[in-house]
């Protein structure tokens, strides 16, 4: 057995993963730090101001505004997500 | 002027206990009056550790509740004069260890010592906020891992935001110091390397231990690596981290084992 394991080519070295270990932890801790470290301060504000723009023609719940930020290596994305009340024609109505 | 320092990480089973008591040591070796201090209320480790197990009468948080003055608590280091050792309790309710308490151990220490070197547990709860609030200087502990590098940064963040300095606007001093470093792994591929490390995490790096038979050799028999086997790898390597504590500039290698032929020979065989 072992006469024929010396003879036979070696197997090839695993493919190192290093690399990847690196890139997925600066791809998360750039998400992390922003969500972690004050700057989800922007989140806030922008959460206020979308709020305030959408109410003053829309009655509307403030907990059914989601402002969510998905940070990409080469794009980020503003996700705003808001739910209008069913009676949707009545809101505009007394807003306008 | 006395020095706080935190040996923090967030993930468990880095170092920390190991790292407190090896620089504590060395520290303490150079003449400086040092205290390391257990936060780890209820998982207390570094009296095993530093051998002092079978010494403890009271901790910290009887000296934090004024059962016990401060002086009483204190163990004194059989082999080292100058290093001194505050146990974390073992049985009581993490909840006794309040901020203010704390505060107030750690600046009557402040009076005593040149070094008061924290332990702190690992997680992100009340124990080791409580480490590193009162902290100059911070040790964090990291393995090339993935995990204890993501770990690291939380910490790191933290130490920017809930300490007593960052809320006077001022900076905790921050060091990474590398542990279980292999470096034959990293030049493989296999492992993060230390300039990954650094570059994700942005700190000034203290020192690099490598992983090594000789830090559990230490613990098994209760003594600080740097005092069991100082010419062993991880030894010199905690010794010069320390220097650089101390503000020495020194070239950062990583000590490597001895390779004897013997031990070439040993590998053939295997």
């Amino acid at each position: 057995m072992n006469m024929f394991r010396l003879f036979a080519s070696r197997p090839a070295p695993p493919a190192p993963t290093a690399p990847i270990a690196r890139e997925r932890l600066q791809i998360l801790l750039a998400h992390e730090r922003g969500t972690t470290r004050g700057k989800s301060d922007l989140l806030m504000l922008l959460r206020e101001e979308i709020l305030a723009a959408v109410a003053r023609h829309v009655a509307l719940d403030p907990d059914k505004v989601i402002v969510r930020m998905e940070r990409g290596r080469d794009v980020s994305t503003l996700e705003v997500d808001v739910e209008l009340p069913s009676g949707l024609d009545r809101g505009l109505a007394v807003a306008s | 002027m006395a020095k706080v320092l935190v040996v923090t990480s967030g993930k468990g089973g880095v170092g920390k206990t190991t790292s407190t008591a090896a620089i504590g040591a060395a520290l303490a070796q150079t003449g400086k009056k040092v205290a390391v201090v257990d936060f780890d209320v209820g998982l207390r480790n570094l009296d095993l550790v530093l051998g002092a197990e079978r010494r403890v009468v009271f901790d910290l948080i009887n000296v934090v509740q004024g059962i016990a003055k401060l002086p009483q608590a204190l163990i004194r280091d059989k082999r080292l004069e100058t290093l001194y050792l505050l146990p974390a309790s073992q049985t009581r309710d993490k909840e006794a260890l309040t901020e203010e308490g704390v505060g107030r151990v750690i600046a009557d220490m402040r009076n005593n010592f040149d070094f008061i070197v924290c332990d702190s547990p690992a997680g992100i709860e009340r124990g080791a906020m409580l480490a590193m609030r009162f902290a100059d200087e911070a040790i964090i502990v990291t393995n090339p891992e993935v995990s204890s590098v993501r770990d690291s940064d939380r910490i790191i963040g933290m130490l920017d935001s809930k300490t007593v300095k960052a809320e006077k606007g001022e900076q905790v001093e921050k060091h990474i110091l590398i542990t279980r470093f292999d470096p034959a792994r990293a030049a493989r591929g296999e492992m993060l390397t230390i300039e990954d490390i650094l570059e994700i995490l942005a700190i000034p790096l203290l020192g690099i231990i490598p992983e090594s038979q000789d830090v559990l050799r230490a613990s098994n028999v209760g003594s600080p690596v740097t005092l069991n086997n100082p010419a062993c790898s991880p030894a010199r390597a905690y010794s010069d981290a320390t220097r650089r504590l101390l503000g020495e500039t020194l070239p950062m290698l990583v000590p490597s084992e001895p390779r004897g032929l013997m031990k070439l020979f040993g590998r053939r065989a295997a």
